[in-house]
């Protein structure tokens, strides 16, 4: 029952908003209700099965393009100090840039094909992915590397053996934030470069409401599709980090 | 049973006019220690006195202001760090990493397979009360048990010298004092020269055969004895002066 908590809230959220549009009989292209929004998303399944495809797979190849630079980065910034005093701040100055200013710039130099949508998903995912990498490789207890020492383990033995493994868990959680950014970040990259995705719902029927809001639901879908698979693969490969201590 | 890796010969240590500073801060004074082949020696002081220290300079972690160090036939710091491995207070095993393979992590950190890791463990797993925990997690044994796999870690890197940094210090006073005879008897079966830092004056004259006492920062050796000639009173009055 407290498990299931959430399940309740979104009922009672939904059954509120049918209520609230039958009710005072607000029109459609104002506020579409629930079952208008479910209604297009069930007429319209095709368009928006294969726009939800060809977004997709830019979120699946500009998150993965993320993880690997985020670990590259922050495997070298954790080796070097000189690197990680250089960067840092650029880091995080990185994240600050907006998104939507950006993805015209990108689309003008990149083109209209799939680069440019990696490129930016890629930017807005790779922040919280690398902070999280690298605070896990220096949360290590430094004393794990004075007894390793004893103990055969040059410099990269201590970080295969010990400091990789250890920063797993927050490798994970910083890919399970970074998830929904990849959603966000390639709506914004198909706004400014056209695509086939599901920006051309979203965007494209401005008037038709209902199907704005299905085409976010297609959205909604595929981030939290991308977070289960993050989360089913933490199960997977850190299962020590949810034992009882 | 009998491996290369952890039928290691003791070496002696010496200690001779050792200080070290860590920045302006004067941390160990002329120290003078030297323990034979394969003998036991507690080193004991007040918190934050240089203990760990003092067992840094002798692995070749760390290198003194003054003073050399010998251990065995090495002076330099990676002649001594070949020849001692360190116990850390809190077990540092690695949750990812079943029992038995916590305990090879040394003989895999030197090339060795896990499965031959595995294979020398094993037997020391039998003699020394923890067989039928070979494969079970860190998180699921008791605080003694896992202090039991740190030390055949420590163990199984085959060095002639073993450095135990308040190896007992986070358990409880009852678990303490099992894992103390526990210790004593293992280190009958495979003999180490052994340097014990602690700050329980019975459990140093329990399991070593010599004391020296430190005082506060910056530490000297305010006592140097057999155990068998002094009292738990006189190292405390020692320590106190």
């Amino acid at each position: 029952m407290k498990k299931a908590g959430w399940v309740a809230v979104l009922i009672l959220l939904v059954v509120a908003w049918q209520a609230y549009v039958s009710l005072r009989g607000i029109p459609g292209y104002l506020l579409p209700s629930p079952a208008d929004v479910l209604r297009t998303f069930w007429n319209d399944r095709s368009t928006l099965v294969s726009e939800s495809w060809v977004t997709g797979k830019e979120m699946i190849v500009g998150y993965i393009a993320a993880i690997e630079l985020g670990l590259v980065f922050a495997t070298a910034m954790h080796f070097s100090e000189t690197l990680r005093r250089a960067v840092s701040p650029l880091l995080v100055a990185s994240q600050s840039i907006p998104v939507v200013a950006v993805a015209p710039v990108v689309v003008i130099y990149l083109g209209f094909g799939l680069l440019p949508k990696i490129v930016l998903i890629a930017l807005v995912c790779f922040f919280p992915i690398a902070v999280n990498a690298l605070d896990g490789f220096r949360s290590v207890d430094p004393e794990y590397g004075r007894m390793m020492r004893t103990l055969y383990a040059g410099r990269r033995t201590i970080f295969w053996r010990v400091e990789a493994p250890w920063a797993l868990p927050a490798i994970f959680s910083g890919c399970r934030i970074a998830a929904p950014y990849a959603a966000i970040g390639a709506l914004f990259a198909e706004y400014a470069g056209g695509s086939g995705g599901l920006a051309d719902s979203i965007r494209g029927a401005q008037l038709d409401t209902a199907l704005v809001a299905a085409g976010a639901l297609a959205l909604t879908l595929l981030a939290l599709a991308l977070t289960g698979i993050v989360v089913l693969l933490e199960r997977v490969f850190v299962p020590w980090a949810h034992e009882a201590r | 049973m009998v491996v290369d890796l952890q039928s290691a010969v003791p070496e002696p240590v010496e200690v001779a006019g050792v200080s070290y500073a860590r920045g302006d801060l004067a941390v160990l004074e002329d120290i003078d220690v030297a323990i034979g082949q394969g003998r036991r020696l507690a080193v004991i002081g007040p918190s934050g006195c240089g203990k760990s220290t003092l067992l840094s300079l002798i692995a070749g972690l760390l290198e003194p202001a003054a003073g050399a160090i010998t251990v065995g036939g090495g002076r330099s710091p990676a002649e001594r760090l070949a020849r001692c491995a360190l116990m850390p207070q809190r077990d540092l095993l690695l949750p990812w990493r079943s029992a038995l393979d916590n305990a090879g992590l040394a003989l895999q950190n030197a090339g060795v397979r896990r499965s031959d890791a595995r294979r020398q463990a094993a037997p020391l797993f039998e003699q020394f009360g923890l067989a039928e925990f070979e494969s079970t997690s860190p998180a699921h044994l008791s605080g003694g048990m896992r202090q039991r796999v740190a030390f055949l870690r420590t163990l199984l890197a085959g060095k002639p010298v073993l450095l135990l940094d308040e190896p007992f210090g986070a358990l409880d006073a009852i678990t303490r004092l099992e894992l103390q005879d526990w210790l004593v008897e293992a280190l009958e079966v495979e003999p180490r020269t052994v340097v014990l830092v602690t700050h329980d004056v019975d459990e140093a004259l329990k399991i070593c055969p010599r004391v020296v006492a430190l005082s506060q920062r910056p530490a000297r050796v305010v006592l140097d004895a057999p155990s068998d000639n002094v009292t738990r009173d006189d190292v405390l009055g020692a320590l106190r002066s």
